[in-house]
This record gives C-alpha cells, structure tokens and sequence, in this order.
C-alpha cells in the first residue's frame, strides 16, 4: 500500500510544474506563429499600399486629325507609306489644339512632355490595320505622362487652393506678361507662408551652423578643422541669403526652391512670378489663356503648389494643362491594363509585365522538362536500384553539397558552359532554364529521394513477394505511393526557381527588354525577361511612378507562387484520394 | 566468423514419415546479417503436400530461414546467404534462376498483414495479372472469387471489392494477404505467423484455410502457438539461436523430444 502513494506523491511533486512547462511551451508557440503572422501582414500589407497607385492609371482622350498628308506622304495608301506617317505630329496637334497659345519651342516640348511619343506606333498600328480612317478625325486614348500621372492622382504633389479674399484687376501686358492688382494685401497669407518656411529652413541652417563651430573649438587635428570651419562657414552664409531674402521691404521673386502661386481666374491659369513687397499686387504669365475683362474680378482662386518646383519632376504649366485636361472631362482614370498587356518600357506609364511573365513562363517550362523528370528518375534510381557502394554515396553526398551551392554559381556555370563554349543565345529562356533546371536538380531529388524512403518497405515486400519484379514494384506501387511527396518537392523547387534571380544576371536575363518574347516555340531563342528579374530591373529606375509598378509586379509575383503551391495542393489531395 | 570457426551445430532427426515427397531441401543454409550470424548450416528436408512449422524463441532465426526459400532475403542489403536451397531438386541460389519466377512459385504471407493500399479486388487481381494467368477480365474475376473464397473472406468483401484493402480489420487483411498469396497459384506457401493478430474465430478458419490448402500444396507456416502448430501441421522444426535443434514429424516433436532446448520450449519452461 506503500508504493501507490510514494509515486502519487512524486507525480503530484512534479505535475505542477510539468503543466506549467507544457503551457510555456505552447505560449512560446503561439508567440512565434503570431509574430510570424503579424510580419506576413505586415508585408503583405506595405506591398498592398505600396502598389495602388500602379493598379490604376490615367488616360487622355484626344481627338487626333489624320490629315492625309501627315498620314500618308506618298499619297498611295499603300502599308509602307502609310507607316512613314507623321503619327506623333498628329497627336500633337491635338493635343495643341487644346491649348493654342503655347507657343516657343520650349513650352511646346513641355506641353509634348504629356504623353509619351511611343503611344504613336499604337495610333500607326489602328491606322494600318483600318487605312479608311486616314483623313477623319479619330478619338485616340493613350496613357498620360507618368509624372502627370502622378499629379492627377495626389501622390507626387501637395496643393492647395483658397478663394481670393478681395477682388483683383487684371491687367494684360506684352506677350503673355500679366500684373494683378487689389485695395488689400491679397497675396498676404501666400507670402506669410513661404516666409514661414524660409525662416525655419534659415534656423535650421544657423543651428548646423553653430554645431560645425562647436565641433571646431574641440578639434585639434588641422584636416578636420578645415572640413568644420567650411561647413560653419557655408551654412551662414545661406542662412544669411536667406535672411536678406525674408526682408519684408522686398519683393517675393517666385524661384524652383519656393512654393509656386498659381492664380485661376475664369477659366484663365496665370503663373505668378512675382509678388510685390506690400502684398497687394503681383506679375505674372498666362499659361492657359481666356477672355479677361479689365474690370475687377471678385470671384477667383488663389492655388498653390506646395511642392516647390525643384522638388518634383513635373513643371507648373504641365500641373495646369494636366488640370485643365480634367476639367475638360479629356482624362479618366481606369484600371492599369497596361500593366498586365505590355512589356517593360522606359515610360512607367507603358511599363507591364506582360513580357517577364511570358519569359517566367518559357523559362520554367524548360525548368519543368529538365528538373522534374530527371531529378525523379535519379532519386528514383539512387533510392530503388542503385548498389550501396562508395560511388553511390559519393553521389549522394555531392547531391546534398549542390543544394547547398549558391546560386548565382549555376549563373556563372550557365554563362561558360552553355552561352561561351556551347554559343547558345544570351538572355534566352532556354538558357535560363537549363541553368534553372540545374539549381533544381537537387531539391527535387533530395525531395523525391525522401519521399520513396517514407513509402514502407513491407509495400515492396508485399509486391516482391507475389513475384513483381522490381521495376513493376517500383512503378506500380512504390511511385504512386510517393508521388504527392514527389509532387510537393518538385513543385517547392519550381517556385524557387520563379523566384531566382542571382543566376539570371550572368546569362544577360537582365538586358532591358521592350518587346515581349513569342509564347512558343521561337520564344525559347528570343531575348526575354523574367518576373523577379523584372522587380529588380524597375526597383532600381529612376522614375517614381516604377516604386508602385514594383510593389505591383511583386504582387503579380506573389500570386503567381501562392497559386503554383494551391496547385500543388490540389494535385496532392488527388493524389492522396487514389492513394 | 563463427560459420567457420565452431563446430557444426547438431540436429536431432526423427525419421520421416513413409512415403515423403521432398519438395524443399536445404543443405549447410546459413544466413549472416552484417557480421551476426542469423542462420546456422541448416539441414532439411521439407515435404509437400503437408505442412511444416517452424516454431522457436523469437529472433531465433524463423522468418530468415523463411525468407531464404522465395530469396526474400535478396532486399536485404546487409544479408547474405551460403549454403545450398533447393525446391524439387532445383538450386534457389543459382544465377540461373530468375527470383521473379521464383516468387510466383512460392507465394508468402508476411509476419505483418501488408495489403497494397488500392481496392481489395485490385490486391488480389495483381499478382495474376502482371504474370498473365488471365485472358480476359471475367477469368481474372473469378481468380479473385476463388481466391477470395478459399481465403474465407469472399463473403464478407462480396460487396465491397473496391474499396481500399487498408480499410479492412487486421484479421481481414491477414485473410487478404493470403487470398493474394494463393491467386498466383503457387506451389509452395510460406506464411510467417499468419494468424498472429487474428481472433479465435479467425484463427480457425485460417487452419481450416491451410488445412485445405495441403491437399495441393507445400506449406511452411512459423507460429508461436505450439497449439496450433500441433493442430495443423504435419511436420515440426525447432530452432534455437540460429540452429535446427530438431525436426521430425510433429506428433513425435511433441510427445517425445529429444533434445533438452526442444522439451523446454514446448513444455513453455523459456521462450
Ligand atoms: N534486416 C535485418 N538486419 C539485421 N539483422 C536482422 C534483420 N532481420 C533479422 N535480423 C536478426 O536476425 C535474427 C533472426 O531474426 P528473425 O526475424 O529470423 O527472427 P524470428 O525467429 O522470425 O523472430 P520472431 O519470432 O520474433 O519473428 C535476429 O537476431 C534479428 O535481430
Ligand atoms: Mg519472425
């Protein structure tokens, strides 16, 4: 009677704090998947935001005149004159007939500076397709300039727009030169604005100013004193400019580094350049023109650009035919087509991925054709018939020494093996895909290899032994067996290989490519792109509107892999139910 | 190695019964596994038509000598056998013989029930049709009724010959695996414990089964149950450690052994 008490009381000693180890660890547990949660989201969620301003774009509406001299210089109709057209010339006299009076070829290029020339060969392609549109007027639609883009989406550029206080007179001067004029300081809360910001950036400026001369009393070494001394020295002069500049006896000249003041008045833009030092009155141009009377005009709208000039890729007059555009109803915003049905482009508005997704496509169908079958048929072969012997496990441990072998390695094996002694093409899928195939290999023997090992021996007994031979064991029971295993390796290995791309750099898959490859057989030889290549291609351009376009393609990328593995889980819950 | 270095162990042989057909002889049989000797030169000769046990503590040595008839022991990469085995007067170890024939002649039922997960007619249609014995479906039908039927588990799948034969109880898969055995329509049986983790019930219509089955086969069945090994079998072989301690026909094993190790056993004094 003794001894069932003695244990009851040593398990009852112990259980305490057995429980409370087993709920640490579970806590510890659901820690971890939480915060691996929250990071996913996380991610997720910062790509989500990042890509929306790619998932839709705006478009002009023009009415293009294909005058048939532009259109048809030979006058025969026949394809090639009509290809020697002047299709851009036609776009942009549409596009000037909105505004007339932009004049002097600076301005003009500004105004062109809209809509990418590209968007001509599409105007050329309806043309030769259709030639009985030659000598009507045609509604063309074409992607607006990527920085205009921006601007009609509120992304690029802070703006605000205010009523004017008091009545103003307008009065016209030469060429487009206007002054205004009011009985009161209308322009007083622009002026206290810009003043505002000057005088910070000018403390700001005075406190580097006396850092650099602090560090400078403590320095001895004479290299390092130049370097404070230049610095202190540099930082008051501009504060002082800008001091002199914040003199309230002075005009405001409107430079690039300040806030820009544009003055909307019926149906008119006018570009303020200048204001004077009482705040009532100021010079400016005309950018878009319309009938002004020289009465006073009470109902008016002060609009200003926040955004100073030099901190933004697009010009005041483009932010004020880019407005008037809308207003007109000539732009509407749709979703981003382009970005599924075109190749890359240096216009971010004509950029897609449509080219990289191909390319991903014929890349890992070469991938596929080589990796899967052979990485089966070798494990396979090392799993079911291979004699145990030294070769064998020599093989089978540089197997598992090229899973580990970075891949870029298989990049510069590509470019020496295939592209300079076997002269295949650069750039090409198929190239890459054998280069591909290789980095798989491995995984998907690995893979394999593990999953005929998990199949029992007694499955193979049981075939042995009614007389199977075994090559029939392997194939008719052994295989099925471990074919969702296969399956999900393969398929692990194949989203990797999507998602590669280090070795793709050394076999020239980086080249900026504008035209996407042929989806078939030509398509293996043609230069081509793939998705990964292609996020690292547009995160590293200049352009802002590519940031969005990345986070999309990243998107595109994403959902190309979650649904590569929902198919691989689908086919092995098939697999299973025949088990 | 042990093979060589020791004396040959010695085997008490009770005379044979008048008029034994040998079906499997095997002459200095001795299996090694790596360097642990499993199988000690072995020395018998087993009839057909009858049924032979192999009884013996475990690890003594039962399922290896087994698996040696039909080479089983082939898919063992660390085993290795020497000696001769000889199934009507043909070497089993000669490079001549294929052992997939060697197989379809002698069907086994492995110590554990091992059913190939598929349905329950395509477990015991495969072994008839990868070797042929079909000409077309409805014959290969009615080799898995008969076979089914013999192995006293038609009436209970009748109705559900294709769902999986995993999901049948294990006494039912045992019965499987045997109809599987016998749709070959081999000439010698090996069943390695075949009635192991089946009921009483089971178990008698299993011995009914082999009882049946010696009227045209050569059975070679390993029990642990000296009951049943007394009530089905013909013949008696004990081994111990390795070695054939005794072997005769199974009323003299069991009423009048000879050797001390086989007295012990099968009174239950160890094992
Ligand atoms: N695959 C193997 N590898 C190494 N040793 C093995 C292997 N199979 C069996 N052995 C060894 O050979 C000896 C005989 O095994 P065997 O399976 O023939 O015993 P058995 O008589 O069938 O026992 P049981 O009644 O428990 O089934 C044992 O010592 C065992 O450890
Ligand atoms: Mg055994």
């Amino acid at each position: 009677m003794n001894r069932p008490a003695s244990i009851r009381t040593a398990v009852e000693a112990r259980l305490a704090r057995r429980h409370r180890s087993e709920r640490r660890f579970q806590f510890y547990g659901a820690a971890a998947i939480c915060l691996a949660v929250a990071f996913l989201c996380l991610l997720i969620g910062s790509i989500l935001i990042q890509s929306v301003p790619a998932m839709t774009t705006w478009r002009m509406t023009l009415e293009v005149e294909l005058d048939r001299q532009t259109i048809d210089p030979r006058g025969d109709m026949s394809e090639a004159s009509l290809r020697r057209g002047g299709y851009n010339a036609a776009i942009q006299n549409a596009l000037r007939a909105q505004f007339p009076d932009v004049e002097d070829r600076a301005e003009l290029r500004e105004l062109f500076g809209l809509y990418s020339s590209v968007n001509a060969a599409r105007l050329l392609n309806r043309v030769v397709q259709d030639p009985s549109l030659v000598g009507r007027t045609v509604s063309f639609t074409l992607p607006i300039d990527d920085d205009a883009d921006l601007y009609l989406k509120g992304v690029s550029v802070r703006e605000s727009r205010a009523p004017g206080p008091a009545p103003v007179r307008i009065e016209r001067r030469e060429g487009r030169a206007v002054s205004l004029a009011s009985d009161t300081a209308v322009f007083d809360a622009y002026v206290e604005d810009v003043r505002e910001v000057a005088r910070e950036r000018a403390r700001t400026l005075e406190q580097r100013a006396l850092r650099a001369e602090a560090a400078l009393a403590d320095t001895i070494d004479r290299d390092i004193r130049a370097i404070y001394e230049a610095e202190a020295r540099r930082a008051r002069v501009q504060a002082e400019r800008l001091r002199e500049r914040l003199d309230d006896g002075a005009p405001v000249v409107l430079g690039p580094q300040i806030p820009s003041l544009l003055i909307q008045v019926s149906g008119a833009v006018i570009r303020i350049t200048e204001v004077s030092a009482d705040r009532s009155s100021a010079q400016g141009e005309i950018v878009i023109s319309a009938a002004l009377d020289e009465a006073a005009h009470a109902d008016w709208t002060l609009w200003t650009l926040e955004t100073p000039q030099a901190g933004r890729l697009i010009s005041d007059r483009q932010i004020a035919w880019a407005d008037a555009l809308r207003e007109r109803g000539l732009t509407r915003s749709g979703f981003n087509t382009e970005l599924f049905t075109y190749a890359d482009s240096r216009e971010p508005e004509l950029a897609g991925v449509l080219g990289a997704l191909i390319g991903s496509v014929l890349t890992m169908f070469v991938t596929m054709l080589l990796a899967v079958p052979i990485g089966v048929g070798a494990a396979i072969y090392l799993e079911e018939f291979a004699p145990k012997n030294r070769i064998t496990s020599i093989i089978e441990v540089n197997i598992n020494n090229l899973a580990a072998v970075p891949s870029i390695v298989f990049g510069l094996l590509g470019l020496a093996v295939f592209i300079n002694t076997f002269g295949l093409p650069r750039s090409a899928p198929i190239v890459g895909g054998v280069v591909l195939a290789l980095m798989t290999l491995p995984t998907v023997i690995i893979s394999s290899r593990a999953a005929l090992k998990a199949v029992p021996p007694s499955i193979r007994e049981a075939a042995l032994g009614v007389g199977a031979s075994k090559t029939q064991a392997v194939f008719h029971h052994v295989l099925p067996l471990a074919a969702p295993g296969i399956l999900t390796g393969s398929i692990i290995g194949l989203a990797q290989a999507l998602g590669e791309t280090a070795p793709l750099l050394m076999i020239g898959m980086v080249a900026f490519i504008a035209d996407a490859p042929t989806l078939g057989l030509s398509g293996f030889t043609e230069p081509a792109t793939v998705m990964p290549v292609q996020i690292f291609l547009w995160s590293s351009a200049a352009e802002r509107a590519f940031e969005a376009r990345t986070a999309a393609a990243i998107l595109i990328l994403l959902t190309l892999m979650v649904s590569l593995n929902a198919a691989a889980i689908y086919l092995r819950r098939r697999f299973e139910r025949r088990w | 190695m042990a093979y060589d270095t020791n004396p040959a162990p010695s085997t008490v042989y009770h005379p044979a019964p008048p008029g034994m057909q040998i079906k499997v002889a095997a002459r200095d049989l001795s299996v090694t596994y790596g360097d642990a000797l499993a199988l000690d030169r072995v020395q018998i000769d087993i009839p057909d038509r009858s049924v032979t046990a192999c009884i013996g503590p475990s690890g003594c040595g039962k399922s290896t000598f087994l698996r040696c008839i039909n080479r089983m022991n082939d898919t063992i990469d660390t085993a290795r056998v020497r000696g001769s085995i000889k199934i009507d007067g043909e070497e089993v170890n000669d490079r001549s013989i294929d052992p997939v024939l060697l197989r379809a002649r002698v069907g086994m039922v492995f110590q554990k029930p091992n059913p190939f997960p598929k349905t329950i007619f395509e477990n015991v249609a495969y072994g008839p049709r990868i070797h042929g014995l079909a000409a077309n479906k409805d014959e290969l039908a009615a080799i898995v009724e008969t076979s089914l039927t013999k192995a006293g588990l038609w009436k209970e799948v009748a109705d559900r010959l294709h769902q999986p034969g995993t999901s049948l109880s294990g006494g039912q898969q045992q019965r499987l695996v045997i109809a599987r055995a016998i749709a070959v329509n081999p000439e010698v049986i090996l069943m390695d414990e075949p009635c192991s983790a089946l009921d009483p019930i089971a178990t008698a219509r299993i011995e009914e089964l082999i009882d049946e089955l010696r009227e045209n086969y050569a059975l070679i069945i390993v029990t642990h149950s000296m009951a049943q090994a007394a009530r089905v079998s013909q013949m008696t072989a004990f081994f111990h450690l390795g070695a054939l301690v005794e072997y005769g026909p199974t009323e003299e094993i069991f009423t009048n052994p000879r050797d001390q190790r086989t007295q012990d056993y099968i009174t239950g004094r160890f094992g």
